[in-house]
């Protein structure tokens, strides 16, 4: 890892373990909480679509399989919480590696439609298997407990999911400077060329799909522990814009840039939210203007105006 | 009777199909002018139906107000080109479609604040007796989608194959720097695509309107089916975005007759999976290699 890696790192733990004792109530506790759990899932797809170069408009559609597993699971079939959020994830890296396996042998736009299409239909499942799932009213979730132990206040939860971020930020920084992160950047600046220099392309992206679709499953099991209440809405085709944008406004392959990706996008709604209507329009000036004016998003831009020498 | 209800999904099938034509060739208009997937494209849809029937409502004659709800689109779609497409040109393709779903919010957000949340529709163009055809029922206003969609095509089959500014666009697609060194202005045929693009989505948007209504919202689900026909038809080939919005369009109404009606918006996202699984450049696409 870089020398500026491990500071940002540090850095941003210090923030974790300042914010708390500066948070003025439970709102923004829970704002916090948001926004963590929406850069851990931002972290994951920007390994694919900062680090790869492959986008999936999807995302939302694995999240939705961890949030349900861990609704459903439990509910239905009397499973552990933790046994649920496992069997989420294990089958949102089932789903992500059949259907990737064919896909990445295309690219781009095509790719795009294939997610997007898999994230549609996973949500139209969900809204429609109404015995399952609630249908588009949702359902309740039963509480997370650990070693007997039940996580049920917005600071409990803030240690959670800032404790995970840390892990998350600690383990991409590893991903990106292993063989396995050079490889997918080689095959982001030119997949011929890392095929000529013994780069499985396809196996590559393969993984990194897999995992991102991991960080989502698991994450999604999280917010619906946290909310103890899941709908469809979470696995819909605005949700993963949303993701997406996250990442591309912070920074495309950066890291640190995802964070403020996530910062940005999940506190902009709840600042709109009092403009009836007019939140989608400023969303989207927002997307337009940064992608126009910063196209490299706002970490990246930013660094290079600070420190020329890095 | 079997046969009779089989002619009645196949109706049905192909009157939507039609705006999914018109949406896909849209998509592929801009697509083969920019390599842009234009992700608000079916807001062009929406807003083509909306303002139909915003001016109806005002009191202007129908047709009047049918122009308006295509001329209207047209210009956004320029606007568009003009401010959020032109000044990124050459950005990677991730770039664009979030530059295009932007404008897509902006559009939907518009039209929300503006005519509400509630469902419109408008009169049909010549009346609503069912016409019996082999024992299934046909609107008239089915006649005008098929009709007008039939023209259209035609129409385009013309520009492109006829006309200087069809060829000089078909250029710009096949190769953007040797048809600027000739001497073709590959700016404004981005320009006319655009323009294009949006009149056609608007146009089905109308034509459809009297069917199925139309609110602030339609246009998210007719965009991405658009956008499915396009792909099936193989992206950028003009022929196979009809027939794959015809296809789209019948196996969803044939989807929805036979298999189940809840899961009708989920047919034409299978049958895209199916396709990029087994045949990648679509029904109709060609092969292609990579330039290094």
């Amino acid at each position: 890892m870089q020398k500026n890696a491990y500071l940002g790192l540090g850095l941003l733990i210090v923030v974790l373990i300042a914010l708390p004792f500066v948070l003025p109530n439970s709102y923004y506790t829970d704002l916090a909480i948001k926004i963590a759990i929406n850069a851990i899932i931002v972290i994951g797809l920007n390994l694919l679509i900062g680090f790869a170069g492959q986008i999936s408009l999807g995302h939302a559609g694995f999240i939705g399989i961890g949030a349900y597993a861990s609704a459903v699971l439990p509910a239905h079939f009397g499973l552990h919480p933790a046994i649920a959020m496992a069997v989420g994830a294990l089958t949102a890296a089932v789903i992500a590696g059949v259907v990737a396996k064919p896909i990445f042998k295309l690219k781009g736009n095509y790719l795009a439609m294939a997610t997007l299409g898999l994230g549609i239909i996973l949500n139209i499942v969900l809204r429609n298997e109404a015995q399952w799932t609630g249908g588009p009213d949702g359902m309740s979730v039963e509480a997370l407990s650990l070693f007997g132990f039940e996580l049920s206040s917005d600071k409990q939860w803030y240690w959670v999911v800032a404790a995970l971020l840390a892990f998350s930020v600690w383990a991409s920084l590893n991903i990106i400077d292993s063989p396995f992160g050079r490889a997918l950047r080689a095959l982001h600046g030119s997949e011929v060329a890392s095929q000529v220099v013994g780069v499985n392309v396809v196996r590559y992206k393969v993984s990194i799909f897999v995992l991102s679709a991991v960080f989502a499953s698991f994450m999604g099991s999280i917010t619906a522990h946290y909310v103890g209440f899941v709908t469809p809405n979470i696995a819909d085709f605005f949700h993963s814009i949303e993701l997406v944008t996250m990442v591309v406004i912070g920074g495309m392959a950066s890291i640190f840039g995802s964070i403020v990706g996530a910062v940005l996008l999940t506190a902009l709604p709840q600042a709109l939210a009092t403009f009836e209507g007019w939140e989608t329009v400023v969303f989207g000036c927002v997307l337009m203007l940064c992608m126009i004016f910063l196209p490299k998003g706002l970490v990246p831009t930013l660094s290079a105006k600070l420190g020329k020498g890095d | 009777m079997m046969l009779s209800s089989f002619f009645q999904f196949l109706f049905s099938g192909i009157t939507v199909g039609a705006t999914y034509a018109l949406a896909a060739l849209g998509f592929t208009l801009i697509y083969n002018a920019s390599n842009v997937i234009n992700f608000a494209q079916g807001e062009f849809i929406m807003l083509g139906g909306m303002l139909a029937v915003y001016f109806a409502q005002m009191g202007f004659p129908l047709p009047v107000a049918l122009v308006l709800g295509i001329v209207l689109p047209a210009l956004v779609g320029i606007c568009m080109e003009k401010f959020a497409i032109e000044p990124v040109k050459g950005a990677d393709t991730v770039s664009l479609i979030i530059i295009t779903i932007g404008a897509s919010l902006v559009i939907r957000g518009l039209i929300q604040v503006w005519l509400g949340k509630s469902t419109f529709t408008l009169p049909p163009f010549s009346g609503d007796t069912p016409i019996q055809i082999l024992g299934a029922t046909l609107l008239p206003q089915s006649l005008w989608v098929l009709a007008i969609t039939a023209v259209l095509v035609f129409a385009l089959w013309y520009f492109f194959s006829r006309t200087l500014t069809g060829k000089a666009m078909l250029a710009t697609s096949f190769n953007r720097t040797a048809a600027e060194l000739v001497g073709i202005n590959t700016d404004w045929v981005l320009f006319l695509s655009f323009a294009m693009s949006a009149g056609l989505g608007a146009i089905g948007g109308i034509l459809i309107t009297p069917i199925t209504m139309t609110s602030y919202d339609v246009g998210i689900l007719l965009g991405l089916k658009g956008f499915v026909a396009a792909v099936v038809g193989g992206l950028g080939n003009g022929l196979g975005a009809v027939l794959g919005g015809l296809l789209v369009g019948v196996l969803e109404a044939m989807g929805a007759g036979y298999i189940s009606s809840a899961y009708k918006d989920a047919i034409p996202f299978v049958l895209i999976l199916l396709i990029l699984f087994f045949m990648p450049r679509g029904l109709f696409g060609g092969k292609s290699t990579d330039r290094v």
